[in-house]
């Protein structure tokens, strides 16, 4: 048996509501046990050095953990940021271990090997960057721009994302790099974020052939509720959800269309129609 | 004198920082701090008033159903339909949010707080064949410990086998909690931020494989709640006694119930004391301080449809983006111990199991206003609900509606009352105009580890860690412990009452 590589990770909450952390906790194969205790690839053990929902520390002695890795291990470690990030006031609205959060991502990303923007908060500002956006709140990237920091970043959004898109991505990482990891333009993982959910509905047809569902919980494509499946890209409907029970089109609910940039301004609300020229597909057929 | 600060207290849900004067080895003075203020209730304003039931969601990752929940409920009562849910909606809705009970007990015993009494390091020496364990043991030869070290050092109990069966639960348990997902995901789709339940109902028609196929996956987690989370929980309490008589709160406790059944609530609301004495509460009695909260100052406490608040993070004698609420202006603690009292005094199931737990410890009823009071309400809560909703999932109809159509009004008011995993949960709502005029929330952690209000009163936790003997200020194991009890939830509790009258376009896609 050769030497594990230890790869440390700093697992950062900004504004965020935890959804994210929760949602990779429901990893199913790996699961979350294997990510944290074993090789999840072998050879290659997650080192997760900061992660406030599970760490067994709490105060001084986990702070100094995010003091000190940016001075001793630079370029060593994966810095993942879960929650867009609180500006306003000089980032009093968001503080960690008695410092802005602001400065501590921006401190923990300028050394870091490679980001990780876990959410669509992290990825493009999310629900607590929605207008009017009383906290200030940025994405990672927009971070990155203005502290001109030049450290490569993937954007994992979904609110919140499927723990396979994490893993997977990290997975890539670890094996092959992240130059490995082909993105879309807007820094999203092709394998998970390639195709709309339209593509592969599985109530496609409904919508070709024109038949709507006009309540919640009918039968029928749900378009004319809202459903934002025609600009979502993401594969739900081919991974679905918690370990394939469900997902959210499967349970009779319009998607909201989360791993969107627009998410939520532009892509709500929720359960009203989109206009046909918003489509990304061919409209449905007129009812002769 | 010196004072302890902790920043961040880990191992809950979002930001919070606890700040303790301790002289003598006795802490006199707490201040609990909320350090993450974002504001969703202002976001809601001008908003499609359905969509108010996803976005609160976005509150909480742990505990979305239950914004979910409260959102419904105020939003049906908005809308007129309140009287209008089908049974199977009904049900369907306790289901899903029973599931998020389950999932959010046993993640926070396990995950959130074992790691407080439970040396996950005895599991170096282990000998047997558990897969949890031997990947736990492999890991502890690596040598390489985050994230279970740094951590508070010394006050660890258990035997060593006693500590290497718990870190297996604690392995197993991560299994179990997701599985508790997966059963929510039947019905709700998804999981974290839910979609099935909505206002009307929820969206998935129940069929009979359906049924089946969550009745199984439920009964798997309620042996485990039976065989491993009860018993857990009175090894715990039997090694840590003396924390049946350290963290007692206000004594003054308040739920508003939840799951409604055709006929009152399966979970019992009302105010308690450690009397037992309960009495149905007055959602007017509700107000909220914000006098040492970083918002502009208030002349008095208002009435959470009276809100009035804008943010001021250098506010002098400010502490916290959490407000005071108060009920009737006294100090409230919600949560399990509320509801499992109330549930007691009713006379039920819950008074058998309580007694039972009681006397296996020789404790008298006064115990449970303590941390370990706190994790054994959340464990007996935990089964209370999980075999009800094996009753429940038997009510549904196959194939019959789950959801009533309604027209938006473009005026209207609603309140929606539930008792959260972590508390008393309540949303209000105003309609101009057809969209969402002003929203409020005031959530379970607001009540409990509030700042001191108007007239001086610190919050539940901030009560129950004064007077508390530290042994170790470098590892004040005490405060933690006694904080984690709480569950609290920092995302949901720092919110912001909406400025009347300030006017936000509405969104609109295209």
């Amino acid at each position: 048996m050769g030497k594990t590589h230890e790869i440390p990770v700093v697992w950062l909450q900004a504004s965020t509501c935890s959804g994210c952390s929760v949602s990779v906790l429901n990893a199913s194969a790996p699961k979350i046990t294997d990510l944290l205790l074993s090789e999840v690839i072998p050879g290659r053990h997650i080192n997760l050095r900061f992660q406030a929902t599970v760490m067994a520390g709490s105060g001084d002695p986990v702070v100094e953990i995010l003091d000190r890795i940016p001075k001793e291990e630079p370029g060593e470690y994966l810095l993942v940021v879960e929650g867009s990030i609180p500006t306003s006031d000089g980032g009093l609205y968001g503080t960690l271990g008695e410092e802005p959060m602001v400065a501590r991502v921006a401190t923990l990303a300028r050394s870091a090997q490679a980001i990780v923007a876990l959410g669509t908060c992290a990825s493009f500002g999310g629900m607590f960057a929605a207008a009017p956006n009383p906290g200030g709140c940025i994405s990672v990237g927009d971070l990155l721009k203005r502290e001109k920091i030049d450290v490569p970043a993937i954007n994992i959004p979904g609110c919140p994302p499927h723990p396979d898109w994490f893993i997977g991505t990290i997975a890539t990482v670890l094996v092959a790099g992240l130059d490995a990891v082909e993105t879309d333009e807007h820094g999203r993982p092709l394998r998970f974020f390639g195709q709309l959910i339209h593509e592969n509905c599985p109530r496609r047809a409904y919508f070709d052939e024109g038949k709507f569902a006009e309540h919640l919980s009918d039968e029928g494509c749900l378009y004319e509720l809202g459903c934002k499946g025609t600009i979502t890209h993401a594969d739900c409907p081919l991974r679905r959800w918690n370990a394939g029970t469900n997902w959210v089109i499967g349970s009779g609910a319009p998607c909201n269309g989360c791993t969107e940039p627009e998410f939520p301004d532009l892509i709500s609300p929720f359960y009203v129609r989109i206009p046909e020229e918003a489509l990304l597909v061919p409209p449905p057929r007129k009812e002769s | 004198m010196r004072t302890v600060t902790i920043d961040p207290i880990t191992r809950i849900e979002g930001h919070l920082k606890i700040e303790a004067t301790i002289d003598g080895g006795e802490v006199k003075e707490a201040r609990s701090t909320g350090t993450l203020f974002r504001g969703i209730e202002l976001i809601l304003q001008g908003r499609d008033p359905r969509d108010a039931c996803r976005i609160t969601q976005r509150i909480c990752g742990v505990c979305p159903t239950a914004h979910a929940t409260a959102s419904t409920f105020a939003l049906d009562d908005a809308f007129g339909i309140a009287d209008r849910i089908p049974p199977n909606g009904r049900v369907i809705r306790n289901l899903i949010l029973g599931c998020n009970y389950i999932q959010s007990h046993v993640l926070h015993f396990y995950h959130l707080a074992a790691l407080d009494y439970v040396d996950v390091t005895a599991v170096a020496s282990y000998e047997g064949t558990d897969l949890g364990l031997l990947a736990a043991k492999a890991f502890v030869e690596r040598g390489a410990l985050g994230p279970f070290v740094p951590r508070y050092e010394g006050d660890y109990r258990f035997p060593i086998e006693l500590a290497q069966t718990l870190a297996g639960h604690y392995v197993q348990a991560f299994d179990i909690r997701r599985k508790a997902h997966e059963l929510l995901a039947v019905f709700g789709g998804k999981m974290p931020h839910n979609v099935g339940i909505v206002p009307g109902g929820v969206t998935q028609i129940p069929e009979i494989d359906t049924i089946a196929g969550f009745l199984w996956r439920l009964n798997e987690i309620r042996h485990f709640i039976d065989n491993v989370y009860l018993p857990d929980v009175l090894e715990v309490a039997k090694h840590y006694g003396d924390y049946a008589e350290i963290g007692a709160g206000s004594g003054k406790f308040l739920d508003y119930g939840a799951f409604p059944q055709e006929d009152g609530r399966f979970l019992a609301g009302g105010t308690i004391g450690m009397d037992l004495a309960a009495a149905a509460f007055d959602a007017s009695k509700i107000t909220e301080a914000v006098t040492h909260s970083w918002y502009e100052d208030d002349a008095e406490p208002r009435h959470p449809t009276e809100g009035k608040t804008a943010p001021m993070p250098t506010k002098e004698g400010g502490y916290s983006w959490l407000k005071s609420p108060r009920y009737d202006g006294e100090v409230y603690e919600g949560g399990p111990l509320a509801r499992m009292l109330l549930s007691y005094a009713r006379g039920e199931q819950a008074r058998e199991i309580i007694d039972g737990i009681l006397s296996e410890l020789g404790a008298p009823a006064s115990a449970l206003n303590s941390v370990l009071g706190r994790h054994a309400a959340r464990a007996v809560e935990t089964k209370l609900v999980a075999d009800a909703m094996a009753d429940w999932i038997l009510e549904l109809a196959p194939g019959e509606p789950v959801y009533a159509p309604y027209d938006i009004p473009d005026e209207g008011e609603g309140v929606g009352l539930t008792g959260a995993p972590r508390g008393a949960l309540g949303h209000w709502v105003r309609l101009k105009d057809g969209v969402i005029d002003h929203y409020q929330c005031v959530v379970p952690t607001t009540w409990n580890c509030s700042p001191k209000d108007d007239r001086e009163q610190p919050g539940p936790a901030e009560q129950a860690i004064v007077g508390t003997k530290i042994r170790d200020e470098e590892n004040p194991f005490e405060i933690v412990r006694i904080v984690r009890s709480f569950d609290p939830c920092l995302a949901c509790a720092v919110h912001m009452v909406t400025p009347r009258g300030r006017p936000i376009g509405r969104v609109a896609v295209g």
